[in-house]
């Protein structure tokens, strides 16, 4: 028995391959499946040029030089290199102290986390209740010894945008090295290395319709960054990361990268009339809040509190879709998403959040059926809800005194 | 283009199987979730990832929960040597000679975290001198890395020896078992080993996944951190569809070694019976080898100027590993066998496979004399 697949609102976990990048994929994994290192023979010059042309097409949607990106399994990997090898190599010259975000993702916090029990420093910064970055508050927290700082471009659960530019600026000026997590970023803003003050920046492939474990790190030239390697070996990526290079991965990637680049200009116009739909619709619904800021938010993420409405409860009475009640990596875990309770959002609201996340493959149908989906679903848990008839009945519930058990 | 070519490097990478991209297209064709995600489309490729591991583990005689799939040899390598000493207090460090420099330079760079990085040597046939290596461990040292199969020479480590050898003395023994897998057995329980590397690509499956195999017992730390996944021992959103591949490729590998093995070793019969009429030098000839590998050197003729020739004459053969093809010096495997520079500098190595054909041994052995005469002409007009 096969189950019918639901709708797919989940592209911020992953998003489906491309087609077209499956095709560019294929013949690497077919005919010409040289190891890219081989320099004797043509079987290692075709992949080294499939390898290097996809390096071309990384460079081009973020407007950087193609020796300043390094291919990585990931943007965990990615993350880890930047933040680790950044850090390891500077110390000595900064300082040990580190600035980032509370609201970043794992890769970050657990990479910095690290960098703590080898004797680092760390600031963890709170977002303001909006989830955005208070300028005011990131100078603050820059000391003498700060060597890095790493705050995401887009954040993964409620998809705002940080001020990239004025941050990088500020790191700049007290010659802290910027790290970016733009693993959310890619195809959905615009991103230009000329201009922004940015010197590590991380990449995935499959978070932008190319495969699952491959991913880039931006590393900047002018001025040049130096990072220490995290895995040694045979020296590829000029030292900074070594081996053997998956040819099919990296092609897929370029692929994926050219088709965000010349497409993503029209296809965020239509996502984000999808995404507006979708806002329209649910915000019927009563006791409905969003998550994150409207305006510096990527088009294809809504996230949405359902107030009176039990977290686990929701997620088993909508599985006609496929969506996230949290950050895919921690989805596991019965804990409130630590980005919601960073905003000051309680446990429960936390709890009842969903991220509903459009791509390229989402239509008007899917955002329809999605629409009144949650809004009958909702009206069945809430009408089995002690705490929505109070709240009906003028109840304020946070003044109610609940007996011990 | 590179049709005409006979590809001689599979040591270097190997096509891949027919079947493995069968098994993998579902994966990047279909819509397929983040195999962390609690919905169907995460449910199913987290159930394809379990499986696969599942039929890696088999392959090597161990428990699923004992696979940890990386990004290939390269990491799990580096996240062997640093995630095991991570969890150790820094003492002596114990690497052999001739180890893959994804092993020889994480050992290196433990260093300045106050490793001592001792060598277990090799003797002229490329082997492991196993009288300096009950030397070298009776210093207790905390972890050792021995691989199971050279890269170059194909030389077989006596790796289920040193293990006894490490246990006795309390050392974390790893070994690198990139070039063995799929060419030989390799069974965990019986190489006695604490953790091993594997790679895909090199048994027909996918580049850029690989899996670190390790006791249960053993202490080791991660290399990447985030997310969490492979039990927190190695975050970052899993390749499912590299995954899947490299488990079927391991399947597919396994079926087959007898038949594999005995085809390909009497191809490269076959071709050291020509190396031998024209005077090479075939290194660690008199050691277990692995039956694909022969690693040999024409006296007096430069082994970058012959792999050049040869690939013009339609021939895919490697000076050294590939990772290293960017240098010109000497294969530091040869120096540590006693090699003289000069004849090491003559290194050639031809790796086959069973899709190699006898037919393809004789035109390269032809081959090879056309160029060597040429060569030792035009040195001879030079002198």
């Amino acid at each position: 028995m096969s189950e019918r697949k639901p709708i797919y609102l989940d592209y911020s976990a992953t998003t489906p391959v491309d087609p077209r990048v499956a095709q560019k994929m294929i013949p690497y994994l077919t005919e010409d499946f040289g190891n890219p290192a081989s320099r004797s023979h043509p079987y290692g010059w075709t992949a080294e040029h499939a390898v290097e042309d996809a390096r071309e097409e990384v460079a081009r949607l973020v407007n950087a030089d193609p020796r300043e990106i390094v291919w990585t399994s990931g943007a965990t990997e990615s993350n880890n290199l930047a933040i680790k090898g950044a850090a390891h190599f500077y110390a000595e010259s900064k300082g040990k102290h580190i600035i980032t975000l509370a609201t970043e993702h794992k890769a970050v916090l657990d990479a910095v986390r690290e960098l703590e029990r080898e004797g680092f420093e760390a600031t963890y910064l709170q977002p303001e209740p909006d989830g955005l970055l208070s300028l005011e508050k990131f100078k603050a927290a820059i000391r003498p010894d700060t060597v890095l700082a790493s705050i995401m471009m887009v954040n993964n659960e409620i998809g705002v945008i940080q001020d990239m530019t004025a941050l990088g600026d500020i790191c700049r000026a007290n010659n802290v090295i910027f790290h970016v997590d733009a693993a959310q970023a890619t195809g959905k803003v615009i991103i230009d290395l000329e201009t922004l003050p940015v010197d590590l920046m991380s990449f995935s492939a499959h978070k932008t319709y190319g495969p699952k474990g491959i991913g880039a790190l931006y590393v900047r030239r002018k001025p040049r960054i130096r990072i220490e390697a995290q895995m040694h070996g045979g020296g590829h990526e000029r030292g900074m990361r070594s081996g053997t290079l998956a040819t099919h991965q990296i092609a897929g990637m370029g692929e994926a990268f050219r088709i965000a680049r010349e497409e993503m200009a029209s296809e965020n116009e239509r996502i984000r009339m999808l995404r507006d739909r979708l806002l329209n619709g649910l915000m019927q619904i009563e006791e409905t809040y969003v998550n994150g800021d409207l305006d510096h938010r990527v088009p294809h993420n809504l996230n949405v509190s359902f107030n009176y409405v039990e977290g686990e409860s929701l997620i088993m009475a909508i599985k006609d879709i496929a969506v996230s009640s949290g950050s895919a990596c921690t989805s596991a875990s019965l804990e409130p998403s630590y980005v919601l309770r960073a905003l000051g959002r309680s446990d429960e609201l936390a709890h009842s959040s969903i991220r509903f996340s459009i791509g390229r493959f989402t239509t008007e149908a899917d955002v329809d059926y999605t629409i009144d989906l949650l809004k009958s679903k909702i009206d069945k848990l809430r009408e089995l809800s002690p705490l929505w008839e109070m709240f009906k009945d003028g109840v304020d519930l946070s003044k109610v005194e609940w007996a011990e058990h | 283009m590179t049709a005409h070519t006979v590809f001689f490097d599979h040591n270097s990478t190997t096509a891949l199987k027919p079947q493995v991209l069968e098994a993998m297209l579902p994966w990047l064709t279909a819509p397929t979730g983040n195999p962390t995600s609690r919905h169907v489309f995460g449910r199913n490729a987290r159930e394809a990832l379990e499986l696969a591991r599942k039929q890696v583990a088999e392959c090597v005689g161990v428990q699923a929960s004992q696979v940890i799939f990386t990004a290939g040899g390269t990491e799990a390598n580096n996240f062997a040597v640093k995630g095991i000493a991570s969890n150790l207090s820094p003492g002596q460090l114990l690497v052999s000679s001739i180890e893959h420099p994804c092993v020889a330079r994480p050992a290196q760079s433990l260093a300045w975290q106050g490793w001592q990085v001792n060598q277990i040597l090799v003797n002229s046939d490329g082997v492991i001198d196993l009288a300096q290596a009950e030397q070298a461990f009776q210093t207790r040292p905390g972890l050792a890395s021995v691989m199971l199969a050279n890269n170059e020479t194909g030389a077989i480590q006596p790796v289920s020896t040193l293990a006894k050898l490490a246990r006795a003395h309390g050392t974390v023994l790893h070994s690198d078992a990139v070039q063995a897998f799929g060419k030989i057995e390799v069974d965990m329980q019986t190489l006695g080993v604490h953790a091993m590397t594997l790679s895909s690509h090199k048994i027909g499956g996918p580049i850029g996944v690989g899996a670190l195999i390790i006791d249960k017992r053993l202490d080791i730390g991660p290399l990447l951190h985030g997310g969490g996944q492979e039990r927190g021992l190695r975050s970052g959103t899993e390749n499912v569809a590299g995954i899947v591949g490299f488990a079927r490729a391991a399947q597919l590998a396994m079926q087959s070694l007898a038949s594999r093995g005995a085809l390909v070793q009497g191809l490269r019969q076959q071709l050291e019976v020509g190396l031998h009429k024209l005077g090479a030098t075939i290194f660690a000839a008199k050691a277990v080898r692995l039956g694909n590998t022969s690693f040999f050197a024409i006296p007096n003729i430069e082994g970058e100027t012959l792999v050049t020739a040869l690939d013009k004459a339609g021939f895919a053969v490697a000076s050294g590993s590939a990772c290293a093809s960017d240098s010109t010096e000497p294969s530091q495997v040869l120096l540590a066998m006693g090699v003289a520079p000069d004849l090491a500098r003559g290194a050639v190595r031809v790796s086959l496979s069973d899709s190699n054909t006898s037919d393809e041994i004789t035109q390269f052995v032809a081959a090879l004399q056309q160029q060597v005469q040429r060569l030792k002409g035009l040195s001879a007009v030079a002198a």
